[in-house]
């Protein structure tokens, strides 16, 4: 373990294209990225179908087969694609191989646990409010926007907590493509044998710390965004009220116990 | 990829059969040791949380970082400790499993109505009889959805695991392999009978759900 300490205070390893922070910086660039493609196509569909209520379970479907997806293979399946759509002349192939393939991967992970938490907890309002939002004048926008988003912010923000970890977890493995992020102080130290398993312990080390903390800061906004009225009783599982076994109860607990 | 490389060559499928369904075999050791300890593990987690209500906060935290740390990492952190061995790969992908699991099974036992735990109580059930006869049949869709849940996201992370070198391999072996040799088969084979795999399990779960709760499919028929 002293290597450890060695190699993260080693002035070396703190500049340059193999340096942390450069590898911090590419690591937060392609999340980033899927994060913000993700939640433009997920929210805008669960924040219609939780609103109307329709196509709700062909969502749902679609979210559980995107969940069943290996996201190791997710990402080596679009290669041969992305690798001949970079031979056209297209871009370099080496977005093809390194950007491309964890970009697709990762965005198409982050869709299922956004799109579903935005959808339950849409659902999870309580019906009553939005009839009384109805009764008091509001438009069909306003009651989406005053009563159910402010309301459902925290189960959407819980789906983004989920997508998150996947999208940090994935693009460590990214780096077996040969990409950047800190996935690649890992792989290097693994092909390096014992010499590098202070560069691994290293790597691992930083992305646990980095998915931690991105975890325990969108905890803390998901805290914030609760409207104050609500914040005393926590939503959770546990209490969400028994409604009987037929299907569409189920998949409902069942995304709120995935949320 | 060097120009005249097919994508997809089937004749090599066909010549590497043995190989190939060596590695779904490790991959389906690497799948179900880690799920059926960890339903173990989550079932007495679980029991234990229904009983003492106060320890569901703490192992959920617990599980949740577990949850939280990269595979990757994971796997990398444990192979200098226990080398090229089956547990370096078998810790983690468990301690995956936990916090669905456990989330799952807790929700399971809590969407118990409260007037049916009273009725077994009246009909003079002891605790242990209620929880094997009351509680856990009416709790199998949701642990079934965890379970389903588990394996389909242990399936995926198995893959991972075959960064660590060849020792249990698995599909991902395939896929690390192709990637390093520029051979587009190998990997694309890999990557997706890891996705026929997970659909597999998922759908047999599904079936299997339908199969030990007869009673839920005679409620969807009476409406």
């Amino acid at each position: 373990m002293g290597g450890v300490v060695a190699f993260l205070t080693d002035p070396a390893n703190w500049t340059g294209t193999t340096g942390i922070p450069n590898r911090l910086q590419e690591h937060l660039l392609i999340c980033g990225l899927a994060i913000l493609l993700a939640s433009l196509i997920a929210v805008p569909i669960g924040l219609y179908i939780g609103h109307t209520g329709r196509g709700s379970s062909l969502a749902i479907n679609l979210a559980n087969i995107g969940r069943a997806i290996p996201s190791f293979a997710m990402m080596v399946i679009p290669v041969p694609l992305t690798l001949t759509l970079a031979e056209t002349g297209l871009y370099s192939p080496q977005l093809g191989l390194v950007f491309l393939p964890p970009f697709i991967a990762m965005t198409f992970l982050a869709i299922p646990p956004l799109l579903v938490a935005t959808y339950a907890g849409l659902r999870s309002v309580d019906r009553e409010l939005i009839e009384a939002g109805r009764g008091m004048g509001l438009r069909e926008r306003q009651i989406l926007g005053r009563i159910e988003v402010p309301i459902a912010s925290s189960i959407i923000i819980g789906g983004l907590r989920t997508a998150t970890l996947q999208v940090i977890a994935t693009a460590t493995i990214a780096a077996i493509l040969g990409g950047g992020g800190l996935g690649r102080l890992i792989f290097d130290g693994i092909n390096q044998g014992v010499a590098g398993e202070p560069s691994i312990y290293a790597g691992a080390i930083l992305v646990t710390a980095l998915a931690i903390g991105v975890d325990m800061l969108l905890s803390a906004v998901q805290t914030r965004l609760t409207p104050r009225a609500l914040r005393t009783k926590k939503i959770t599982t546990r209490r969400r009220p028994f409604t009987g076994f037929d299907k569409d109860t189920r998949s409902a607990s069942e995304a709120g116990a995935e949320v | 990829m060097p120009p005249g490389t097919k994508i997809f060559d089937f004749g090599w499928v066909a010549g590497h059969l043995g190989q190939v369904g060596e590695r779904i075999v490790q991959h389906l050791q690497l799948t179900v040791i880690p799920l059926a300890l960890g339903i173990v593990i989550a079932m007495v987690l679980a029991v234990i949380a229904l009983r003492r209500p106060i320890t569901y906060g703490p192992v959920t935290l617990v599980t949740g970082i577990l949850y939280t740390i990269p595979s990757l990492a994971a796997f990398a952190v444990l192979r200098p400790i226990f080398g090229l061995s089956l547990l370096t790969a078998i810790i983690p992908l468990t301690t995956y499993t936990l916090l669905i699991l456990f989330r799952n099974f807790t929700a399971g036992f809590n969407a118990v109505p409260a007037e049916i735990l009273e009725a077994a109580e009246g009909m003079g059930y002891t605790r242990r009889q209620r929880l094997f006869r009351v509680e856990l049949p009416l709790a199998v869709p949701l642990i079934i959805a965890g379970i389903r849940l588990a394996s389909v996201t242990t399936i995926g992370l198995a893959t991972v695991a075959a960064v660590l070198g060849d020792a249990f391999g698995g599909l991902g072996q395939l896929i690390t392999e192709g990637i390093q040799t520029f051979f587009p088969t190998k990997y694309l084979l890999g990557a997706i009978l890891s996705v026929v795999l997970a659909f597999g399990a998922d759908f047999l779960f599904v079936r299997f759900e339908r199969l030990v709760t007869p009673w839920a499919r005679a409620r969807a028929g009476a409406r």
